[in-house]
């Protein structure tokens, strides 16, 4: 058994994911208090984000840090080990939840709060966090499964028909994937018979029978590629995430769809690592066709938040090319774009519940002013987030795709480099014609089948100008998140220091 | 006995594949609870079957005598259960009011959230 004294700091690995499930619990516990409730989820999720930053700090300066439960010896007790990749991932969904907690200050009415948010927010979370930093498959089957469960609550908050129908789709086809993900992983346990990371590292690649490998490889991948909204498995997104509150379609946008393109980035570079087969390749075309046919979506959408949907489709084609590549270069860029992804897609989902409060109020007959004359800080932040998206220079999202096309030319995938640029162009176009129609056309297009969007306020504006900040400094300075992606990136390449952080931890 | 199983399960992920390709709502959901069930037995399936002894050490023993069952599989499955069982409840209960609400169990007819034009969705 495993004697050796557990330092408290070790405890940090997993507190960020016990933490937000205790405080939903507890948030249950108070759903009387409404005005209560909002404050305590602010209060947790701010102390959460510190824990994420104490963590993210350790794992940089001390290496990988686990911890397995119950005492039993790593390969059999569940381990919880973050890595550079998890913790970075973590932090991220932490900022974006804090920073739509507070949005939802205002887009949440009493009604909803009564149904759950805040507790459905803070298990959301939770899942986020343990699903980032879990050691083990089966576990990160767990976490996924309370991440549906509570964006099933989440995506039906407010109960209209528009939802109703969107929630369908959404439940079935993502009920469909997570089962898909349980099969190979049953699957796997039953030719390897291990599922912690660490032991499945050595162990996947010494098995005899790599063709059966390939065969639970393809299975993960259509699962997960389900679960990121890949092509050609994408369409139950646009037809779902325009229909929940303002704040609810943020969250999903920023994190459901990245856990997915997390998976793919852990499982295939831990347990697949030797004999990938079919992988590499289908995920790079996969990937072109998901940008090419994400940012066309965007294009032919007439309204904002549908188009937004397409935006996050297109963005998951990038963090595909960035693994499929291969190059530690490229799966940095893949890492870089997910976190900076999170945060734009984040933006504009609550900047568009705020265009859409906005229009409102603005006179619908025979005046000529716009929203651009009403709004200017509206139309600013859009153009700051919406050119973040499309990768133009100043902003985020430039570097990334920099950095994928020139890994795809060293490659000698010149249409993957094309693809990255058309669908570059094709997001410009998309965010400009969007710009027009919202700041500068006519203002009284109804959009009545959607809820009523907050208004403009502290608590609405504050976090759209917090992720505006940060796309810039991480647009203007990339190399503090560089360091991190580089440092997660060469984390997955090799997992000697994993291994030996995990099953080194006994006797 | 493993092969057995093994074309139970083929049988039931036959009969729930078929079925989630059906545009009913009602069907949609048989296939679902159809396909947690054919995964239960898979994980089972996979984990061997070989009508060894529970893994309980005898009293005054130390350690388990002789070969032991794989008590992992039944843990895993037992988790799976009652995570299909819980998201079962809340497709039903979502398909039900759908039902209600949009006056449709086909899934086809349900276009709502897909209109193409600003004004299509609004009408009905």
């Amino acid at each position: 058994m495993n004697q050796a004294a557990l330092s408290p700091v070790t405890w940090l690995a997993i507190l960020p994911a016990i933490l937000p499930l205790a405080a939903g619990a507890l948030a249950i516990a108070l759903r009387g208090r409404l005005a209560m409730q909002r404050w305590f989820a602010l209060l947790v999720l701010l102390l959460e984000l510190a824990l994420n930053i104490a963590l993210l700090v350790h794992v940089r300066d001390h290496g990988i840090m686990s911890l397995t439960m119950g005492n039993w010896l790593p390969p059999f007790g569940i381990s919880f080990t973050a890595d550079m990749l998890g913790a970075v991932l973590a932090l991220a969904a932490t900022f974006v939840s804090l920073a739509c907690c507070l949005y939802a200050f205002a887009d949440i009415d009493e009604v909803a709060t009564r149904f759950g948010f805040y507790p459905m927010l803070l298990v959301l979370v939770g899942g986020m966090n343990g699903a980032f930093l879990t050691g083990d498959i089966f576990n990160l089957y767990v976490w996924l499964e309370i991440l549906l469960i509570s964006s099933f609550g989440l995506i039906i908050l407010g109960g209209t028909r528009l939802q109703l129908d969107g929630a369908v789709k959404y439940a079935f086809l993502n009920l469909v994937a997570t089962t898909l993900f349980l099969i190979a992983t049953g699957l796997l346990y039953g030719a390897v018979g291990t599922l912690n990371f660490a032991d499945l590292v050595a162990k996947a690649a010494n098995y005899p029978h790599q063709n059966l490998l390939t065969v639970i490889a393809a299975l993960y991948l259509v699962a997960l590629a389900m679960k990121a909204a890949a092509f050609p498995l994408f369409f139950w997104l646009p037809a779902s995430y325009h229909t929940p509150k303002f704040v609810a379609s943020a969250l999903f946008a920023a994190l459901l769809t990245k856990v997915g393109v997390y998976g793919i980035y852990r499982i295939f570079t831990a347990v697949f690592a030797g004999g990938m087969g079919f992988v590499p390749l289908t995920l790079t075309w996969a990937a072109g066709l998901t940008m090419l046919l994400g940012a066309a979506g965007a294009v032919a959408q007439h309204r904002m938040r549908p188009m937004l949907g397409f935006l996050v489709v297109a963005g998951i084609g990038y963090m595909l090319l960035g693994f499929s590549l291969g190059t530690e270069n490229a799966r940095a860029a893949g890492t870089f774009y997910m976190v900076q992804s999170m945060l734009v897609m984040a933006g504009l989902y609550l900047l568009s519940g705020l265009v859409h409060g906005a229009r409102k109020t603005v006179p619908t007959s025979g005046s000529s002013a716009s929203l651009y004359d009403d709004q200017i800080a509206l139309a600013i932040l859009f153009l700051v987030l919406g050119f973040a998206v499309a990768g133009l220079p100043p902003f985020s999202g430039f570097w990334p795709k920099f950095a994928l096309v020139r890994e795809s030319l060293a490659q000698h995938l010149g249409w993957a480099a094309a693809a990255v640029l058309i669908s570059g162009f094709l997001t410009t176009i998309a965010i400009a014609r969007s710009f027009a129609a919202t700041f500068w056309g006519a203002s009284h297009l109804s959009e009545d089948g959607e809820q009523p969007g907050p208004q403009t306020s502290f608590a609405t504006l504050t976090p759209i100008l917090a992720i505006a900040a940060l796309v810039l400094v991480f647009g203007l300075l990339p190399g503090t998140l560089y360091g991190l992606a580089d440092g997660a990136a060469r984390g997955i390449a090799d997992y000697g220091p994993y291994v030996a952080a995990v099953l080194g931890a006994g006797p | 006995m493993e092969s057995l199983l093994s074309l139970t399960v083929a049988g039931l992920f036959g009969i729930s594949v078929y079925l989630l390709l059906s545009r009913s709502l009602v069907r949609l959901l048989l296939g679902v609870v159809t396909l947690g069930n054919a995964t239960n037995l898979l994980i089972f399936t996979a984990g061997r079957i070989l009508g060894t002894v529970p893994p309980i050490v005898p009293e005054g023993e130390q350690t388990p005598i002789g070969e032991i069952a794989n008590s992992l599989p039944q843990a895993l499955i037992l988790t799976a259960i009652v995570i299909s069982f819980s998201l079962f409840a809340y497709v039903l209960v979502l398909s039900y009011r759908a039902y209600q609400d949009l006056g449709t169990d086909d899934s086809d007819e349900m276009q709502l959230a897909e209109a193409r034009s600003p004004t299509e969705g609004e009408a009905r």
